[in-house]
């Protein structure tokens, strides 16, 4: 279950200052973060990742229905607090989200590296999902004011329309970008007050992992968000198909998942909005429509005298 | 006069660590969701409790679920006593029994007079069963014969309604306590032994229940009179509830796998029951928002 290492820097500078024994390098565990803790799967089963360069491979948990089924009960128990957290609240929250993420760029450039990104296009991808994060942080009190509406009607009634989050998400985060692709996904998600279960790229899925430890220690609820890692294959009917799911995120441009994902939310009529594979840092990649897939309308008739 | 059965802790919690460690899938499965609701006493026991919310959960006791019609109805529905009649109303021409929490229920802390008249009341007004609870200070004072003989007089005053009594183990400290608790409300004419009210923590437990029943198991070898067990109180899940089946199997045999020798004590359990259910049928994971709350 240990990760391999052959080139890894503590290890050799260690060496070099004179040591007469290379130290063992201490490395990371992959595992999942589900309800804010780091289990494993239940099913016990991993998939190996292999640097494209070669010379460095990680596990990581291939998970099963059952982690999804337990994750999305997680994700229903912390729906009732953060939805109910003030707008305000929430964009602290997401703000120190984009501070823990600044505070541990090395290692998500150290994981993109091991990805096959240039250090170039490494820093530019973290520093991007930095900004992202901060992006979606003032958003969280503002949607509402923009979106939301006082409606004219030709009776004496006071009618408007509000807007209230949809519930437990699922995303099915894009399959091409690891980390600015992901934060592209889930922040608009939980800053408009849902709760969701993500599962990262099977390809690029390390700072998926990662991202979930910056969570924990960001004052973001445990459950809010869950991430899980393992094969589209296995779990897309899972994650299109749980009753207690009132929305998908569906990232990726294969017409039969996607035609897969919108019958089984006719179930119990989830909430689909679809995100093809893109470049995540064009500028149009962010913005206040993603929180808005994510919200219900709820519009009152409250009657007037004249 | 009572001879104290030591109970030996660690192997009752190594017998059910192996025992947990059971997998029930499939059909399997189902069979025992279904059954695991045949045996539940629908409880509602809040002191809000209304008239229309009894009659709503007989409803439920009924018919579980409204899109599936051919499981089971529950077994007994539980009440306070001033709400037997309406409960029985409701339930007039099913097989459902109501039972009735009675002598002062939870603390039992009244004068035994008052709790005899209770009793009688309660089966007058219709109680098919009655759940008492032990005067549990008398017990932890050692008073052994005087909480038998309370148990002895309870039973007189239920005439033909069944008695189970509850022991509270939640405050009885030690299993070795719950054991001889155990046998003084069998020999003292207990028809069902019960863990909780449900109004106490620990309710019930994994550990509890099984020194129970191996109470039960040894009064049925020495005599082959047959006690009934219902563990109460903080049994939520599905998952849990299969726990228990498999313990009662290996415990007292298939013969206790019925409503009239075990029972659930639950409200919140026949929802989860449910979604299960429809799990197992459809595949799909299940949301409580599909089913009804009471």
């Amino acid at each position: 279950m240990r990760n391999k290492s052959e080139e890894n820097g503590m290890g050799g500078q260690i060496q070099e200052a004179g040591a007469e024994r290379a130290r063992i390098p201490v490395l990371k565990t992959y595992k999942i973060y589900v309800d804010g803790k780091f289990p494993r799967t239940e099913s016990g089963r991993y998939f190996q990742f292999k640097s494209p360069a070669g010379g460095w491979s990680a596990n990581l948990c291939e998970c099963s229905r059952k982690d999804f089924r337990d994750a999305v009960t997680a994700a229903r128990g912390a729906f009732a607090k953060w939805s109910k957290a003030t707008p305000f609240n929430r964009g602290q929250i997401l703000y120190r989200v984009a501070e823990m993420l600044e505070g541990r760029k090395a290692q998500f450039v150290e994981e993109l590296l091991h990805q096959g990104l240039t250090r170039a296009q490494a820093e530019s991808e973290v520093a991007a999902s930095v900004d992202r994060l901060v992006y979606y942080a003032g958003w969280t009190d503002k949607f509402q004011q923009v979106f939301s509406a006082v409606n004219p009607v030709a009776s004496s009634y006071f009618n408007f329309s509000v807007l209230e989050p949809t519930g437990v998400v699922a995303v099915l985060a894009p399959e091409e970008s690891s980390l600015l692709g992901l934060v592209s996904c889930v922040a608009p998600v939980i800053a408009g007050g849902n709760s969701c279960v993500v599962l990262a790229s099977s390809r690029l899925p390390l700072c998926a992992v990662t991202l979930g430890e910056v969570l924990n220690s960001s004052d973001v609820p445990g459950g809010v968000v869950n991430i899980l890692t393992g094969f589209r294959k296995e779990l897309l009917a899972q994650f299109s198909s749980h009753m207690d799911v009132n929305g998908v995120l569906y990232c990726g441009d294969s017409a039969e998942e996607i035609r897969k994902v919108q019958t089984d939310a006719a179930l119990n009529v989830k909430r689909v909005s679809l995100q093809p594979e893109q470049d995540w840092a064009k500028a149009e990649a962010q913005g206040p429509y993603p929180i808005l897939a994510f919200q219900e309308v709820k519009t009152t008739w409250h009657p007037i005298g004249n | 006069m009572y001879t104290l059965t030591p109970v030996d802790q660690v192997g009752i919690e190594e017998r059910i660590a192996r025992l947990n460690a059971r997998s029930i899938k499939k059909e399997a499965k189902l069979e025992a969701l279904k059954l695991a609701l045949s045996m539940l006493d629908l409880t509602t026991l809040d002191s809000k409790d209304t008239p229309g919310k009894v009659k709503q959960l007989c409803a439920k006791a009924i018919r579980p679920c409204e899109a599936m019609p051919e499981l089971p109805s529950v077994a007994a529905v539980c009440v306070y006593p001033n709400l037997v009649r309406v409960a029985k109303k409701a339930l007039q021409g099913h097989r459902i029994n109501v039972a009735a929490v009675a002598t002062a229920f939870p603390s039992g802390m009244s004068s035994l007079k008052f709790r005899l008249e209770e009793t009688r009341w309660a089966v007058n007004e219709g109680a098919d069963e009655i759940d008492m609870v032990v005067s549990r200070g008398k017990f932890l004072a050692g008073e052994y014969d005087a909480v038998a003989d309370e148990i002895s007089a309870v039973k007189e005053a239920c005439g033909k309604a069944h008695l189970k009594v509850i022991l509270e183990t939640g405050e009885l400290s030690t299993l070795d306590n719950v054991r001889l608790a155990s046998d003084i409300a069998i020999l003292a004419g207990a028809d069902f032994i019960k863990t909780s009210t449900g109004k106490i923590q620990p309710a019930a437990t994994l550990p509890v229940t099984l020194v129970m029943l191996q109470a039960i198991r040894d009064h049925y070898y020495r005599t082959g009179k047959v006690i009934g067990m219902k563990p109460a109180g903080g049994i939520a899940t599905a998952k849990l509830a299969l726990q228990y089946l498999v313990m009662v199997r290996e415990t007292l045999g298939e013969t206790w796998l019925h409503p009239d020798r075990f029972r659930f004590g639950a409200s919140t359990l026949a929802n989860d029951l449910l979604r299960q259910i429809v799990k197992e049928k459809t595949g799909v994971y299940q949301s409580l928002d599909y089913f009804s709350k009471d």
